[in-house]
């Protein structure tokens, strides 16, 4: 029944993405605000600190917020532009339900909820508990992200929740978890301004964390050398010390060599490595072959930057390593990140000022969301649903029989195969907008389109929400109280500035709601935020990610707190494994051989040039709401395919001119951009929109094995000149040139 | 002048090597109600064919203002402080002299209003004290607003730069380009 009820040219007329402008004098009241609220930022990882102008209980504007200590005022567009959504004319206003023939009808909440929990029930009832599956988001707070995971598992009763953090950190998480034991960024961004060499890897700081930036160039004020390892010269790379142009899937290969270099010079800190870690021989062992011709084959990168960057990490005495979604995205997504870790544990550079470790999370709560149990193999605190122990933890904290605690579920790809084969008959989701997000997307809409019953709880009719029989209209960010945790670890206060307008309401009513309607009303009787949070300090008590001594004031006196945070006198850790205890079994850092293997889809004769996929820096994730901000829009108008000019006179393709693009899963057309910014085997799709402009069409649904992420940056494609010119009218900002 | 809270040794510093070329500033500027969404600030790519190298454009607030000394309606005005103010609405008679005289092609022509509009330097916040819109907002901190001292002491592999030669005519400005240790004036031929 999830199949569109009328032409999706209608339900676009009527739910948008429309482009919406602030009035040429502002919004009303912009000038004489009823009040100031300190919060953040609603997109990534970065979580800005901003003050958001209320009048009238509408946001009119905003201040930057000079105190906050992480940006102390400074934003990037989407930031700027983010107070847009309040007042946005395709906001959806209350629920609507789907009717046939005719697009979408608001519709009462009493009967939204009844429909609801009806086919929630009839569906359980009819093909077992798991075949309702729920799909949740990380742009959620600490306290949905605990509530949901808590709602599946409780009202719901199935295994299968899992979220968009699934297409995001997971790969760094398994990583750290099997090095560290523990999931979190090691250090404060302070540490990265003082760092004698920087290494970011894979990670497009300028235009995904834009606000970033100021601490790499501090570092580089300070006489910090920086390398950025990418397939493209991104704006951070055009002035770095060393740009190392890697062939997208090089990624393990690459940093096994710098480690057998690091051995060969014996650039290594013995000392910690005897008394702090294990499995160094057999790490060592798997790259004794790494030779420097071996890497250059193997990652596309000239042999002598290769030795340059690993001479400049042996020698360096402080030094950060940065990586994101560029190394993560891949079936090897957990190795790349492990011989990242190798590199950092090699030279004992953890632990001590000036020395760091991270990953950078891409998504707003990408951190704490992926703590607190909306995942499917996880519990609050970071625990295991595997795990007896944790099982009964968790069990006593929510008051249920632990044989009553659904087991692990399926991923979020895994979730849509499932879909796809029958087995998976209702979903609802929040915050999730697979249809543009998830890899190979025509099989996505393929699985919507099977779903008995499909709810949606969201802002906006995402790409997604238009396959929904009901879609209940929720709560932006700064429409609801709560926490969140920031790439850095640090737990930040989102303070409520307005409530949701007209009948739209708060995403924990909602699910407050649907919980009591099936039955588990006294597991959600949540009065505030801050007594789910209170539940939440509870149920995280003893697991990696312990918040118990985090309170809603104490992060408010603060500016923030970064956990583990035990006990209520615990100040937080900006920095951890000072101590050198780390959590794993052992108590030691683990080294974890990587012996490289190629991507899942490899390029040959019929496939020969490498797809990559990424963000831009005036769009966020799948676009639901930048999409719909004129602003961030007109910047970057469309998808741009990425080609080195080179490539482009192998195809007869120039500038502008629309090229298919083919892969083993679909094909879609986009405009050329001919750019020497990127290596001459490989183009470059921002993957920010959906329908014929989705980048998700083309890429490929195989999965790491262990973190189960999408290999969004590598698959096989073929180039087809269609002699069109893209459309003139959307030549806006993203190709202008002063020359 | 009336009494403000405008601090005279503040000044605008532009550090083209550090922009990401975001658009924050522009998306910024653009908020202020004097604007009516218009930014007074610019940034363009150089070739982005070759290069992701942006070049951000704003009023430089010469100290002899050319686009002041060629207003036939002495539109333009420069306050106490060094600031040059956009055209007063009252005065300006849309001639584009201004436009076509500045060396650093900053106004603009506000075609619709018939309008000469430039940067004011955020004199609604600087006179509060506060820092301008877009170097308040710069993610990249390419534009920076703070004093001199503190941007020596913070940056010591560049240098600030206010004298521009273009041909035979020296400007000097209230905003500082960063440029190469050793650099003094920046010669335009």
């Amino acid at each position: 029944m999830a199949k569109l009820p009328v032409s999706v040219d209608k339900i676009i007329e009527q739910y948008g993405p429309h482009k919406a402008y602030p009035p040429q004098g502002g919004f009303y009241g912009a000038n004489e605000p009823d009040k100031l609220v300190k919060t953040h930022c609603c997109y990534c990882g970065m979580q800005c600190g901003i003050q958001l102008k209320v009048k009238d209980n509408k946001i009119a504007g905003f201040e930057p917020w000079m105190e906050f200590p992480f940006n102390e005022g400074r934003l990037c567009p989407k930031g700027v532009q983010r107070y847009m959504q309040n007042n946005h004319p395709d906001r959806l206003l209350s629920p609507i339900q789907r009717v046939e023939g005719k697009g979408f009808e608001p519709i009462g909440w009493e009967k939204a909820m009844d429909k609801t929990v009806s086919e929630i029930k009839r569906i359980q009832q009819t093909y077992g508990n798991d075949a309702f599956a729920m799909l949740s988001g990380v742009s959620l707070t600490n306290e949905k992200s605990y509530m949901i995971g808590k709602f599946a598992r409780v009202a719901l009763k199935t295994a299968n929740l899992d979220y968009n953090g699934r297409l995001c950190m997971v790969s760094a998480g398994g990583g750290n978890k099997k090095a560290f034991g523990l999931d979190r960024s090691s250090n404060s961004w302070d540490d990265l301004a003082h760092a004698e060499v920087i290494i970011v890897a894979g990670a497009n700081i300028s235009e995904t964390f834009p606000t970033l930036t100021h601490y790499i160039w501090r570092a580089r004020d300070n006489g910090a050398k920086l390398i950025v390892v990418d397939p493209r010269v991104i704006p951070l790379a055009r002035t770095a010390d060393l740009h190392l142009p890697i062939r997208p899937g090089g990624d393990s290969a690459l940093f096994g060599a710098m480690l057998k270099i690091l051995v060969d010079n014996d650039w290594l800190d013995h000392d910690f490595i005897a008394k702090y870690t294990s499995g160094f021989e057999e790490t060592i062992a798997a790259v004794k072959d790494y030779d420097l011709d071996w890497a250059e084959e193997q990652t596309g990168i000239s042999k002598h930057l290769i030795l340059e960057a690993a001479t400049l990490w042996g020698k360096a005495k402080t030094s950060f390593l940065l990586h994101a979604r560029g190394i993560e995205h891949h079936t090897k997504g957990v190795e790349n990140v492990m011989s990242c870790i190798n590199l950092v544990l090699a030279t004992g550079r953890i632990g001590k000022p000036y020395c760091g470790y991270g990953t950078i999370t891409g998504q707003g709560n990408g951190q704490g969301g992926r703590e607190h149990g909306h995942k499917c193999d996880q519990l609050p605190g970071n625990r295991d649903i595997t795990n007896p122990e944790h099982r009964k933890y968790i069990s006593e904290v929510w008051g249920i029989d632990e044989k009553d605690m659904p087991g692990k579920g399926l991923t979020a790809y895994e979730q849509i195969e499932a879909i796809h084969r029958g087995e998976i008959k209702g979903m609802i989701s929040i915050c999730f907008n697979p249809l543009v997000s998830l890899p190979n997307n025509n099989l996505v809409r393929e699985a919507l389109e099977k779903l008995e019953f499909y709810v949606c709880i969201d802002t906006f009719l995402s790409e997604t929400a238009r396959h929904a029989d009901i879609v209940m209209a929720g709560s932006l960010h700064e429409e609801e109280e709560g926490t969140v945790t920031t790439a850095e670890g640090r737990v930040v206060k989102i303070n409520e500035a307005i409530t949701p307008p007209h009948s739209a309401r708060r995403d924990g009513e909602i699910i407050m709601e649907i919980a009591d309607r099936l039955g588990a009303g006294d597991k959600f009787s949540f009065p505030s935020s801050e007594a789910i949070f209170n539940e939440l300090r509870i149920a995280s008590k003893g697991g990696t990610a312990d918040y118990y001594g985090i309170t809603y004031q104490k992060i408010e006196e603060n500016m923030g707190i970064f956990w583990p945070c035990p006990s209520l006198d615990h100040p937080g850790t900006p920095r951890l494994w000072e101590d050198k205890k780390f959590k794993t079994p052992d108590g030691k850092a683990h080294f974890n051989p990587v012996k490289y293997r190629p991507a899942a889809e490899v390029t040959d004769k019929e496939y020969p040039v490498i797809l990559t996929t990424g963000r831009v820096v005036s769009q966020y994730l799948s676009g639901t709401s930048t999409r719909r901000i004129g602003k961030l829009v007109d910047q970057y108008p469309e998808p741009l395919l990425e080609i080195h000019p080179k490539l482009a006179y192998q195809y007869g393709i120039e500038n502008r001119d629309l090229v298919k693009v083919k892969t083993r899963r679909g094909e879609a057309q986009f405009p050329a951009h001919v750019v020497e910014t990127i290596r001459e085997d490989t183009v470059f799709i921002p993957y920010h929109w959906g329908g014929k402009f989705s980048a998700n069409q083309l890429t490929i649904g195989s999965l790491d094995p262990m973190s189960k992420i999408p290999e969004f940056k590598v698959c096989a494609c073929q180039l087809y000149p269609t002699e069109k010119k893209g459309s003139e009218h959307r030549t806006e900002s993203a190709y202008q040139s002063w020359l | 002048m009336p009494k403000t809270d405008y601090n005279e040794e503040m000044a605008f510093f532009v550090d083209m090597q550090r922009c990401i070329g975001c658009h924050a500033c522009e998306m910024a500027c653009a908020e202020c109600e004097t604007n009516g969404q218009e930014s007074m600030i610019h940034v363009n790519y150089v070739d982005r064919a070759i290069s992701t190298q942006t070049t951000v454009q704003v009023c430089m607030h010469c100290e002899d203002p050319t686009c002041a000394n060629v207003c036939p309606a002495d539109a333009i005005h420069q306050d106490d402080f060094g600031v040059v103010h956009s055209a007063d609405t009252s005065r300006c008679i849309g001639c584009s002299n201004c436009v076509l005289a500045c060396p650093f092609g900053v106004p603009k022509m506000q075609e619709q209003a018939e309008l000469m509009m430039k940067c004011n330097m955020c004199y609604d916040r600087t006179s509060a004290g506060k820092k301008p819109m877009c170097a308040t907002v710069c993610p990249s901190q390419a534009l920076y607003y703070g004093t001199r001292e503190e941007i020596e002491r913070m940056r010591p592999d560049s240098v600030p730069v206010n004298s521009f030669l273009f041909g035979q005519q020296e400007v000097n400005t209230k905003v500082n380009i960063m440029m190469p240790k050793g650099t003094h004036q920046l010669i335009i031929e």
